[in-house]
């Protein structure tokens, strides 16, 4: 039996995995992700990746919201930061321990979803934008008017860390994996093809007897729980909740991740997350010029693929069958399935 | 004062939107890079005022017309890249500036030095002359966009892009001439105001979510409204800050609340037309 699964599982991975890059390329890089502690000498390489896990986990939930139901989400910090929040305040004046906070966190960032779901319902496109923008900055403006509770300006500090580092690179790098791996699911699933429906015309997915309200506020509710997770995780791997984590930059720094790496593609926002923050941690070495070089690296992107750069670089590794629609490498002249000329 | 100042990036910013169909979130950067200009030139190199505010113009003009060239312009069609591209825009003035000036508090000299007591009350010449050059620009802007033919042609763009160009208005050329003149207000609103204010890197930040309020509030694209609703916005802003507890904090939550109340209540703003 155990023998079976494990035949299956090679001739799996030798048939669809092995001759395609874009299947090859993940697994290589999440066993590299795992056995990089034993070979790494240094602990901050292991920080930083922890960093792009959190934020990966952010942009797949804005992915999903705003990729693939296409409802532009421009504040998408206010899940993070009440997630964080919360957390923060459960943690610091109850004593509660992370793994009771992280899930009220995420909780309580669903309920945000909800209530900002549904004003958000009667809204489109660039009213739905502005619309979100206001939500975290009135909530950064009540954090500023109370700093008794909220630690004002300088932040909450002293939370409860998840355990030790290695053990929370190890953690956060299963939670990305497993909440991506979901939310992959939940996108390519029935509720998923629904979502892109509303996303290329909203009436007519009504017209075709969808419930977009309801489908719209699903989206918001999953996005939020995930965005939660990941500020949730970010509070107690951090140990300090300041301000920042409810600014309009940290909704452009994931919008910017996303775009960059692919809209409405999952991957795209997991790389697009490693890319920018691996990025803005190389330029550190010139920190006077960081944000200047990374603004206008983003701008050269933008115009030159404006599709992300992931898209572009899976279109140029490998063809698309036209018969079978199955992926081949570049280099293949017959397709490897049913061996119509490429 | 303030709503005049406001009125001000506000249109430019409703003309963008109304005719260029474009939030352009880089528009208040270069509202700062203005004022950057005119300090540098003014206090730095130590030039007479009024030149250097008119080299302040024609910099901005030509440094946001390349980045509209450079930047903008290609990528039009894709309304979610755009917005990025506009931050970064932002982004790449506010680190230049930082950069070649310094991250200091700075400002510059008055244009009209003193004050007059009005009613009691001492108001700087400077003020009174920064309300008195908004007022005139206004009332500028709106003479050119009602009363001339190229005028004529930006607000029949806005109504209608396609229909415009099929009858013979060359819509790239108005998209340049929008962008220029709502440059050209955003300098100008820049260098007065550089006088009243400390200048620094991130004041670009702190204008632009009363400037979407407005823009909601008067209507997306509707510089009428926009001009109305820049002068209730100024006003609220200044009360809550006077008047509330912790005021101050509360300027930008308190501009957002209001956008957030006409967006549910009224989305098409209290005197636009619906754009889809």
């Amino acid at each position: 039996m155990m023998l079976a699964i494990i035949r299956r599982f090679i001739r799996y991975f030798k048939s669809e995995i092995l001759p395609v890059p874009s299947q090859l390329f993940p697994v290589l890089f999440c066993t590299f992700l795992f056995f990089l502690p034993l070979i790494a000498k240094n602990s901050y390489l292991l920080l930083i990746l922890s960093f792009a896990n959190i934020y990966s986990i952010f942009a797949v939930s804005w992915d999903l919201l705003s990729g693939y139901t296409g409802q532009f989400c421009f504040g998408h910090a206010l899940f993070f930061g009440v997630a964080a929040y919360t957390c923060a305040v459960l943690n610091l004046n109850f004593g509660l321990s992370p793994w009771i906070t992280i899930p009220i966190g995420a909780l309580t960032a669903v309920a945000v979803g909800l209530i900002v779901g549904v004003p958000c319902l009667r809204l489109r496109g660039i009213y739905l934008s502005l619309a979100t923008v206001s939500f975290p900055t009135i909530l950064l403006g009540i954090v500023f008017a109370f700093p008794e509770q909220t630690g004002g300006e300088l932040g909450l500090y002293g939370i409860t860390p998840l355990s030790s580092p290695l053990c929370n690179y190890y953690l956060i790098l299963i939670l990305m994996l497993v909440s991506s791996f979901i939310v992959w699911k939940i996108v390519n699933s029935r509720i998923g093809i629904i979502f892109q429906a509303i996303r290329e015309g909203e009436v007519t997915a009504r017209a075709s007897g969808i419930n977009t309200a309801k489908y719209k506020l699903l989206a918001f509710i999953i996005s939020g729980f995930f965005a939660g997770l990941a500020g949730g995780v970010y509070a107690h791997w951090m140990r300090t909740v300041g301000p920042s984590v409810l600014t309009t930059a940290l909704s452009f720094q994931i919008i910017t991740m996303v775009i960059l790496g692919g809209l409405a593609t999952i991957y795209g926002a997991i790389g697009g997350a490693y890319i920018v923050t691996l990025l803005t941690e190389y330029l550190r070495f010139t920190i006077e010029w960081r944000v200047l070089l990374y603004s206008a690296a983003v701008a050269v992107v933008l115009i030159c693929i404006p599709r992300g750069i992931l898209v572009w670089l899976r279109d140029r590794v490998e063809k698309l069958c036209p018969k079978c629609k199955k992926r081949n490498l570049f280099t293949r002249r017959l397709c490897r399935s049913c061996g119509v000329n490429i | 004062m303030t709503g005049g100042i406001l009125a001000l990036l506000a249109i430019g910013m409703a003309l963008q939107i109304g005719v260029a169909r474009m939030i352009n979130f880089a528009h208040t950067a270069f509202y700062m890079l203005a004022a950057y200009v005119i300090y540098s030139l003014a206090v730095v190199y130590g030039l007479n005022l009024c030149l250097s505010a008119a080299i302040s113009v024609m910099v901005t003009l030509v440094i946001g017309v390349v980045f509209y060239w450079l930047g903008i312009r290609p990528i039009k069609e894709h309304a979610r890249s755009l917005l990025v591209m506009t931050v970064a825009i932002a982004l790449m003035i506010q680190e230049s500036i930082v950069l070649i000036i310094g991250s200091d508090y700075v400002s510059t000299p008055s244009f009209l030095p003193g004050y007059i007591t009005l009613f009691g009350v001492r108001i700087l010449r400077q003020t009174l002359l920064t309300f008195g050059i908004s007022l005139g620009i206004l009332l500028l802007v709106w003479m050119f966009i009602t009363r001339t033919k190229t005028g004529k042609t930006i607000r029949a763009t806005a109504q209608d892009a396609e229909m415009a160009s099929l009858l013979g208005v060359n819509v790239e050329r108005v998209n340049l001439t929008v962008m220029v003149i709502s440059l050209a207000l955003a300098a100008i609103a820049g260098i007065i105001i550089a006088p009243l204010l400390l200048i620094d890197e991130t004041m670009w930040e702190r204008i632009l979510l009363s400037l979407m309020a407005i823009n909601v509030i008067g209507g997306l694209g509707n510089i009428k409204g926009s001009i109305i609703g820049a002068f209730i916005l100024g006003y609220v802003e200044t009360m809550v800050v006077f008047l509330m507890p912790m005021g101050a904090y509360l300027r930008g939550a308190f501009a957002m609340a209001v956008m957030l109340i006409v967006l549910t209540v009224k989305p098409e703003g209290l005197f636009g037309i619906r754009v889809e």
